[in-house]
């Protein structure tokens, strides 16, 4: 069995969002890197569906140089190899598309992703590689079985799951409670040095989308307290002030 | 050139978060100066359909193929693409719901569109530019996106364009797309779904928990407030974690990113990590013993205090307010 697993490079989540040349690039001054925690989820879930020698374990990521220290990471929770596609990853179109090239050239059993990057929340590239090879794509599982040919995902839906069934390979993309987060341990971070990072370069595809502006959600005025013994007040501001009840 | 607006139907109807995806096309097919279609799978009655011409759909596609009687994303994007190439749509919009996640990028690949997921504003079209605004940094911070390409998918966030009344006479129009083999590979076991409660991310109010709850057996009194608010419930990360509720009402940076009108948080001291998914509800009122917690200095109302003496006061207010 081989999985393929996306990672991503994102801001840790303590990171203090700026930006730089008249709010067009994200300040990247002093921003600590982490694995986007979803695809730490899809990694864990793969490290386990090959644990005992049932399996190995690749993770691809669309990065310039910059991103190998992320690579090393994941290397070091278990996955067996990495592949890094040297760009700049533009958009989830861009980045899918390079996914899916690299994919092309590979006899993979399923691609795995976080349910979303949580720098950008496209959720977009789990199902724009799916289309990209066209194979079934499963958005924001819960949890993954998969014997060997086929697989039985849980989707999330508004207030409830879904069950489904696929086989043949597809793409899946995590969100909690497909697996407890892996932590490196030091054999682990010892072996990720040596563990073979190959880098590819990308294929050239046309743009569909460009960020051109960040904002910053505008400050909030002064909260107003309400004296704890006169907690139901609350009520009648909420209906005749906020009129938000 | 036209719009062309996907109305997810779940159980044979549609949801609030339905309607402001037809305003927000509507909208957009006034701006560009052209008409809006709908685009229908599933088997829904045609009373609902035709209630979507209240919102300014001229035209319905109804398609009732019964391999479409369950959402299968790649058989629903090739419907929807189809459906906007014979339409000749330039825009095609839909909620950006669980499904829609799963559904907007195949479409946007088939029709070698760019996409703007969790859009929270109307486009701006000036001449050959089309900018749309989303959120981004899990609510830290909103991206102005260019798209560039000749067609355009745009996912609208719940709760961020209110639905306005624009009647136009409807025509609904059966559809029938030749279907393939290999979009249906994945097949539907068992759909469990609660109907009978607001459902978090397009819910108009939240009520949600943190652990200053002290644990499971406490939330009674959360779900008895939210109940009368005809709220949704929530948590923070520890509480899913922990397993004191599931993990589909963990709100945050790892959790759902939600907008709700009124937000009420309770025992949750506000880390940036929560903030960063909650921040953008338009009121927030935060009930915390702790005056220093973080969470006040991003709060309308706060209260400081016993959780356990504040929200039974709430409780009994409300229902004085609303008898
Ligand atoms: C990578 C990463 C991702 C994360 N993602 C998320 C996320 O998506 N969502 C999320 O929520 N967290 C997330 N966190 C965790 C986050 O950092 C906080 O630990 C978490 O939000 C704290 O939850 P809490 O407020 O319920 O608990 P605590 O921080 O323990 O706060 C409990 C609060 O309850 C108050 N309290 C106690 N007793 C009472 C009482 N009787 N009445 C009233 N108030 C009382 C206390 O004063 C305190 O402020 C993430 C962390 C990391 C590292």
């Amino acid at each position: 069995m081989k999985i393929l697993v996306c990672i991503s490079h994102v801001p840790d989540t303590t990171t203090k969002i700026t930006f730089t040349n008249d709010n067009t690039q994200f300040n990247t001054a002093g921003v600590q890197y982490i694995v986007n925690p979803y695809d730490e989820l899809a990694l864990s879930k793969a490290i386990e569906l090959c644990e005992g020698g049932k399996g190995t374990v690749t993770v691809v990521n669309v990065g310039d140089s910059s991103t190998d220290p992320t690579i090393r990471k994941a290397l070091a929770i278990g996955a067996d190899d990495a592949v890094r596609i040297n760009a700049v990853p533009r958009d989830a179109y861009f980045t899918a598309f390079q996914i899916a090239e690299y994919a092309k050239t590979t006899d993979f059993d399923m691609i795995l992703t976080g349910r979303e990057s949580i720098d950008y929340n496209g959720a977009q590239v789990a199902a724009m590689v799916g289309e990209f090879l066209d194979i079934p794509s499963i958005s924001i599982i819960k949890k993954l079985d998969f014997d060997g040919s086929s697989a039985v995902l849980e989707r999330e839906i508004e207030g409830g799951k879904e069950v489904v069934n696929v086989s043949g390979k597809f793409v899946a993309s995590c969100a909690e409670g497909v697996a407890e987060p892996k932590i490196p341990n030091m054999r682990g971070i010892m072996s990720a040095r040596s563990k073979p990072l190959v880098v590819i370069e990308a294929a050239p595809i046309d743009e569909v989308a460009k960020i051109v502006q960040f904002e910053t959600p505008p400050a909030r005025g002064a909260v107003k307290l309400i004296p704890a013994e006169d907690a139901a007040s609350l009520i009648s501001l909420l209906h005749t002030e906020a009129k938000v009840i | 050139m036209s719009v062309l607006v996907y109305v997810e139907q779940v159980e044979g109807k549609f949801k609030k978060s339905v309607f402001e995806a037809v305003s927000y096309a509507k909208a957009i097919a006034d701006q560009t100066g052209t008409n809006l279609t709908a685009v229908s799978i599933g088997q829904v009655e045609q009373g609902q359909l035709e209630e979507l011409g209240q919102y300014g759909a001229s035209k319905v596609l109804n398609v009732e193929a019964g391999e479409l009687k369950n959402f299968v994303n790649q058989a629903y994007a090739a419907v929807i693409a189809e459906a906007a190439q014979k339409e000749s749509a330039d825009i095609i919009v839909l909620s950006n719901s669980f499904s829609g996640k799963g559904l907007a990028p195949r479409i946007a690949v088939k029709l070698k569109a760019g996409l703007v997921d969790g859009a929270v504003e109307l486009p701006k079209i000036d001449g050959g530019i089309f900018q749309v605004k989303k959120t981004a940094f899990s609510g830290k911070a909103f991206a102005v996106t260019e798209l560039t390409s000749a067609v355009k998918v745009i996912a609208l966030n719940p709760n961020a364009f209110g639905i306005k009344d624009a009647p136009v006479s409807v025509e609904v129009e059966s559809f029938s797309p030749a279907l393939q083999s290999k979009d249906l590979v994945a097949v539907i076991k068992e759909i469990v779904r609660a109907t009978d409660k607001v459902t978090l991310p397009d819910a108009e109010i939240v009520v949600s928990g943190g652990r200053g709850l002290k644990g499971p057996e406490n939330w009674g009194m959360v779900e008895e407030l939210a109940g009368l608010l005809g709220a949704a419930t929530a948590c923070s990360k520890p509480v899913s974690d922990a397993d004191w509720r599931p993990h589909s009402e963990h709100v945050g940076q790892t959790g759902i990113a939600i907008s709700p009108n009124l937000y009420i948080a309770i025992g949750i001291s506000g880390a940036i990590q929560h903030l960063a998914g909650v921040s953008s509800s338009k009121v927030i009122v935060v009930i915390n013993k702790d005056p220093e917690a973080p969470f006040f200095k991003v709060a309308d109302y706060g209260i400081v205090g016993d959780a356990f003496e504040v929200v039974p006061q709430l409780i009994e207010a409300l229902k004085k307010h609303q008898a």
